[in-house]
């Protein structure tokens, strides 16, 4: 564990007057970025609402295709990692390291589930046929919309997972300096902001879960 | 009122006015045009007056600290907000009353294929590129798009409407002075873009119901493409290309001949010229000036693998010319697209209704 | 402490393009300022590249049927252009250049907030720019700029290239944008409180706000329009229930703004230029300042106005007219204002000021027709003619490419300590304005006449207005050319600039020219605005802080 004058003066940037500032602006960094995810997923809830607006019955249909025993197991999953990476926030404030990386390996492995499951689910629909688009040849539902309730269902749910992923290698990154002991009372950002990372990804799917699966 | 009218159209270089529509926006025209130029050149030549009358007398001359009081900036934001809020006050309307066609309007529908205008009056009469509408009584067109978005432009009514594929937009006019007037295709839709030129001829009424009955009747067989008058023989729009065009849409090639790469009973015409094109009997031919009026005389002699012998002759209804300019028409149709694969257009739904 | 702070003994360090040598030690920099010269070099190979392919464009236009092209190739032409000019330049020239390179002196601070992730951008700029062109030329891309779909989505030719070097270009005009934002935020020197931030960078912090919140919505939009023309996903294929109108709401959602991104940082600029050559401070600093974040804040509502003709709800086009009648507003207190700051001023005519009046004419005109065409009906007679493509490029050329060289001018001796020949610099600035007013004038009168925009061939009535447009470009691309060489005389054998030429006040100049490495040897403190010239030359600008 580093004291806190041992860590300080190496952490800060040249530009940077004082820590404060300096993690002032990582902060800040980071909530401007969340911004930019949010508007990159609002384009496809966007296209959801039309479509689900312009097809209502085909949207209803399709979407009892969804696995929903699988979906509701994920939703656990990712809120129970949420919970995790709060966790790993709260001891990397006070130092406790190794606990930071337990607590993160379990955020991880979460993250793997739901990567598994979410494989497990796109499997059965690309067996029934149930794609995209022009790819769309399931037998069992037809008509207007059922198609491009896939179409949505697979950008919003593969854009998602594309996050957790992602999510998974930044924790893992973090995790690694936990490991080498670098986090403590006086610098824990990187946890912090990559714990944000992981909230959000988890709040998307808080969304997507009931648009796609209950509704 | 009419002089002014002429001398600010023809300052503005403004086609003619075709309906009381386009006249009263060329008033909202000319009425922004005036005082937008009033406000912008008394800014500019209070800027310009200051150039002169401020300039530096020595390199590090001390300057007033100047600041606005508040009423400086009410006036900054006061004037220009009462001066565009009027213009959108005369606009919004107009616009509104654009979108709402009138009641017995004479439907007319529109469909935009590249590249081509296809008009289609209920119960009567086909034709292609040509509209004839009635001098004086409103006209509702109802639009669609076979393929990619195209954009119903007539300059002389001052109107512009999307057509959209998959939906049915709508668009109303009463045009009042009796002409001929270019159509053209505002949205971008690809390599004959500029070539989708169609025209609005606006009849005398009496001549107009003339026309349809004449139509109606079936008099004329070729009448389905829109036969052309002798006045429109003479083609003022110009090129060879654009004159092979016309002729092959008043003979009813399209119906089974794509210009756009997409497969339909006959060869795409797209990047036809210069192929080798593999025939039934086996043999490989380049499709050269030879080939292609060979195919036109004689169709069933040189049918292309894959396709039927269904096509008619042509011998005694083309000309000579008339076959040389689809020659070239078909020579122009050129993608030079290093990927060739065929075209997929979204399928025509046509709505019920009405 | 009262010492003209340019001279002073503690900058005895050697400047930013002395400190250190050799192409790696650009291509690895984390100096803001060198990281602004590499975006000046990047951009203006792709300004010179949108010129070529405006000038073919321009040629082909010289008479009504073909003249040096076929049609495939010219509709290329036009979409390398558009793609070019904004995603190469008008976007990032700006922020990229003047941008990284000023805000930190403006506000006294080492460096941005995050120097890593500034230096990032340049290589995703690159690696954008590479993967947009080699797919455009390969692909033979023709969908115009604007990827308008169906046609995108079923053309013969390649578009996924591009709609993805773009998506990696949006990227890095993000991270420039967050980049800016917490810099504001975080790292102003003691006394430069937000009422005396140089209005350069409150217009760079107004454009950033729109380059984060609405670059990534483009960035979603162009990778559907490739996964619906890859894998046929319909997200906008009518014939799959898909809207291709979404398709224009989420592009202009984005490509509406993009517009204020390229024009609110030239606006900085002038703003800037104004109060140097004028020696006056900014009338009404305040609307100044707050029009910026109300063009940036209406600018999110007004993208229905590019949608009159195309079917959507009277309703919707009467309010997105409404809203972009604000747009002009805002625009007009800032015209105005910077009328005023010349009243009592103390004015130098030297090139930078030429551009600044070039600037003021060509925006206000570009402004009003802008105006014009939100009055709703007007615009059913302009919609998609040579009026919206000369309305466009007078904000765009007139407006921004006067600014940026109006800020290059200005700023080139602080930037590399020489100075170039006014005398050419004055006559290639007349030369500008002429050429410029020769080329779109004409095309505002060919969209009244009816001429629709990207057309290939065209009926003879447009032909005498095309030539003239024509000859104006070859006068305009010659401006040009004259300035890149006499600038690249400059910095040969230009004269040493000194570090304040324009003895102004801003900020910035209260470094040597060029600066040195480490901007300031401690952190400025002020305790005036930038550009107060009510007392005499001897006044002092800046104080140490110990």
């Amino acid at each position: 564990m580093h004291t806190d004058a041992a860590v300080a003066p190496s952490r800060l940037a040249h530009h940077f007057p004082d820590m404060k500032t300096q993690e002032h602006a990582a902060r800040m960094g980071m909530w401007l970025f969340l911004s930019t995810e949010i508007l990159l997923f609002a384009v496809l809830f966007t296209a959801y609402a039309l479509y689900r607006f312009l097809f209502p019955v085909g949207f209803e249909e399709a979407s009892k295709l969804a696995h929903v025993a699988m979906g509701a197991t994920n939703t656990v999953v990712l809120i129970t990692s949420s919970l995790t990476v709060a966790l790993a926030i709260h001891y990397a404030r006070h130092g406790e390291n190794r606990k930071v990386v337990g607590l993160l390996a379990v955020t991880i492995l979460a993250g793997a589930i739901f990567m598994v499951l979410k494989g497990i689910e796109y499997h059965h629909h690309w067996v029934d046929g149930q794609l995209p688009g022009s790819l769309y040849h399931y037998a069992g539902l037809k008509g207007p919309g059922v198609s491009m309730y896939f179409t949505v269902y697979f950008l919003m749910t593969g854009l998602h997972g594309l996050h957790v992923l992602i999510g998974m290698g930044v924790l893992a990154w973090v995790a690694v300096r936990a490991a080498r002991g670098e986090f403590g009372p006086s610098y824990s950002t990187p946890v912090e902001l990559s714990g944000l990372y992981w909230h959000l990804v988890d709040l998307i799917w808080i969304f997507l879960f009931p648009l796609l699966y209950l509704v | 009122m009419n002089l002014l009218n002429e001398f600010l159209r023809h300052l503005l270089f403004l086609p003619q006015q075709a309906s009381e529509w386009a006249r009263q926006l060329d008033y909202l025209h000319y009425f922004v045009f005036v005082t937008a130029m009033l406000g912008a050149w008394t800014t500019l030549a209070t800027a310009t007056v200051f150039v002169f009358r401020y300039r530096r007398k020595h390199a590090e001359q001390s300057t007033p600290i100047v600041d606005p009081k508040p009423i400086h900036e009410a006036v900054f934001i006061g004037l220009p907000l009462v001066l565009f809020l009027a213009y959108f006050a005369i606009g919004y309307p107009q616009y509104v009353r654009l979108q709402t066609p009138p009641r017995g309007a004479i439907d007319v529908y529109v469909q935009g294929k590249k590249w081509m205008w296809k008009f289609a009056y209920p119960d009567g009469p086909n034709s292609t590129d040509v509209l004839r509408v009635p001098a004086g009584r409103p006209v509702r067109l109802l639009m669609t798009s076979r393929d990619v978005i195209h954009s119903f432009y007539v300059p002389a009514l001052r109107l512009k409407q999307d057509a959209l594929p998959g939906r049915y937009t709508q668009v109303w006019f009463n045009a009042d002075a009796p002409g001929r007037y270019p159509i053209f295709c505002a949205e971008y839709c690809g390599l004959g873009h500029s070539a989708m030129l169609g025209e609005l001829v606006v009849m005398p009424a009496a001549e107009w119901d003339a026309w349809v009955e004449q139509q109606r009747r079936g008099g004329n067989p070729r009448a389905q493409d829109g036969q052309p008058t002798a006045a429109e023989d003479v083609d003022l729009r110009g090129s060879i290309v654009e004159q092979g065009r016309r002729i092959a849409a008043v003979q009813g090639c399209f119906k089974c001949h794509s210009v756009d790469g997409s497969q339909h009973i006959g060869p795409t015409w797209l990047d036809l010229y210069g192929r080798s094109v593999k025939l039934e009997n086996g043999k490989t031919i380049v499709a050269d000036e030879a080939y292609l009026t060979r195919s036109m005389m004689e169709p069933n002699a040189e049918i292309v693998a894959g396709y039927k012998g269904v096509m008619p002759t042509y011998q005694g209804k083309l000309t000579g010319p008339d076959a040389a300019a689809i020659t070239e028409f078909i020579k122009s149709l050129r993608t030079d697209a290093p990927t060739a694969e065929p075209q997929k257009g979204p399928a025509y739904v046509p709505v019920t209704g009405k | 402490m009262s010492q003209s702070p340019a001279s002073s003994p503690v900058y005895n360090e050697p400047n930013y393009l002395d400190a250190e040598k050799g192409l790696r030690s650009w291509l690895t920099t984390l100096d803001h300022k060198r990281i602004g010269v590499m975006y000046l070099v990047l951009t203006l190979v792709g300004f010179f590249l949108g010129g070529v392919f405006a000038l073919l464009i321009r040629l082909e236009l010289l008479t009504p049927g073909p003249t040096i092209m076929d049609a495939m190739t010219y509709n290329r032409m036009f979409t390398l252009h558009g793609v070019v000019m904004i995603f190469l330049f008008m976007i990032p020239a700006i922020p990229g250049i003047f941008g990284n390179f000023f805000i930190p002196l403006m506000i006294g601070a080492q460096d941005v907030a995050f120097p890593r992730i500034n230096l990032l951008s340049v290589y995703l700029y690159l690696a954008g720019a590479a993967i947009a062109l080699v797919g455009m030329i390969n692909g033979g891309t023709d969908t115009g700029w604007t990827f308008y779909t169906p046609y995108s989505t079923t053309t013969v030719t390649t578009v996924a290239p591009v709609l993805l070097g773009a998506f990696i270009l949006g990227m890095g005009s993000i991270v420039t944008g967050l980049n800016f934002i917490v810099t504001v935020h975080t790292m102003r020197a003691p006394g430069v409180t937000w009422m005396r931030l140089p209005l350069f960078v409150w217009a760079m912090y107004a454009t950033s706000v729109i380059q984060v919140l609405a670059t990534p919505v483009l960035g979603m939009t162009l990778l559907l329009v490739a996964f619906e023309k890859v894998f046929g996903f319909g997200i906008f294929d009518p014939a799959r229930g898909g809207d291709p109108i979404l398709f224009q709401h989420l592009f202009w959602f984005y490509s509406h703004p993009a517009v204020y991104i390229m024009i609110l940082p030239a606006m900085g600029v002038v703003s800037e230029v104004v109060q140097t050559f004028a020696r006056k401070n900014m009338f009404g600093y305040k609307a100044v300042a707050f029009s910026s974040l109300g063009i940036a804040f209406v600018g999110f509502f007004v993208w229905g106005h590019h949608l009159f003709t195309s079917g959507q709800s009277t309703f919707a086009s009467g309010v997105f007219g409404v809203l972009s009648m604000f747009v002009g507003l805002f625009t007009a207190i800032k015209v105005f204002n910077w009328t005023a700051t010349m009243y009592k001023g103390a004015i130098q005519v030297s090139a930078p000021f030429v551009y600044f009046m070039g600037f003021l004419y060509f925006l206000v005109f570009g402004g009003l027709t802008g105006i014009a065409l939100s009055t709703v009906s007007l615009d059913v007679h302009w919609q998609d003619t040579y009026f919206v493509v000369a309305h466009f490029h007078f904000i765009m050329v007139g407006g921004t490419i006067m600014a940026f060289l109006a800020g290059l001018h200005y700023w080139w001796p602080k930037m590399f300590g020489k100075m170039y020949s006014e005398r050419w610099a004055l006559a290639a600035a007349v030369l500008v304005i002429i050429g410029f007013n020769a080329t779109f004038i004409p095309q505002f009168l060919l969209g009244n006449m009816g001429m629709p925009r990207r057309y290939y061939s065209y009926p003879e009535q447009f032909w005498p207005l095309n030539v003239a447009s024509t000859a104006g470009a070859s006068l305009l691309a010659f401006g040009f050319t004259l300035i890149l060489f006499y600038l690249i005389a400059s910095l040969v054998k230009g004269r040493a600039s000194g570090p304040n030429p324009w003895l102004s006040r801003g900020y910035e100049w209260n470094t040597p020219s060029p600066p040195s490495l480490q901007n300031f040897p401690q952190t400025p403190e002020y305790d005036r605005g930038p550009h107060e010239y009510q007392d005499g030359p001897a006044a002092a600008e800046v104080k140490h802080a110990h």
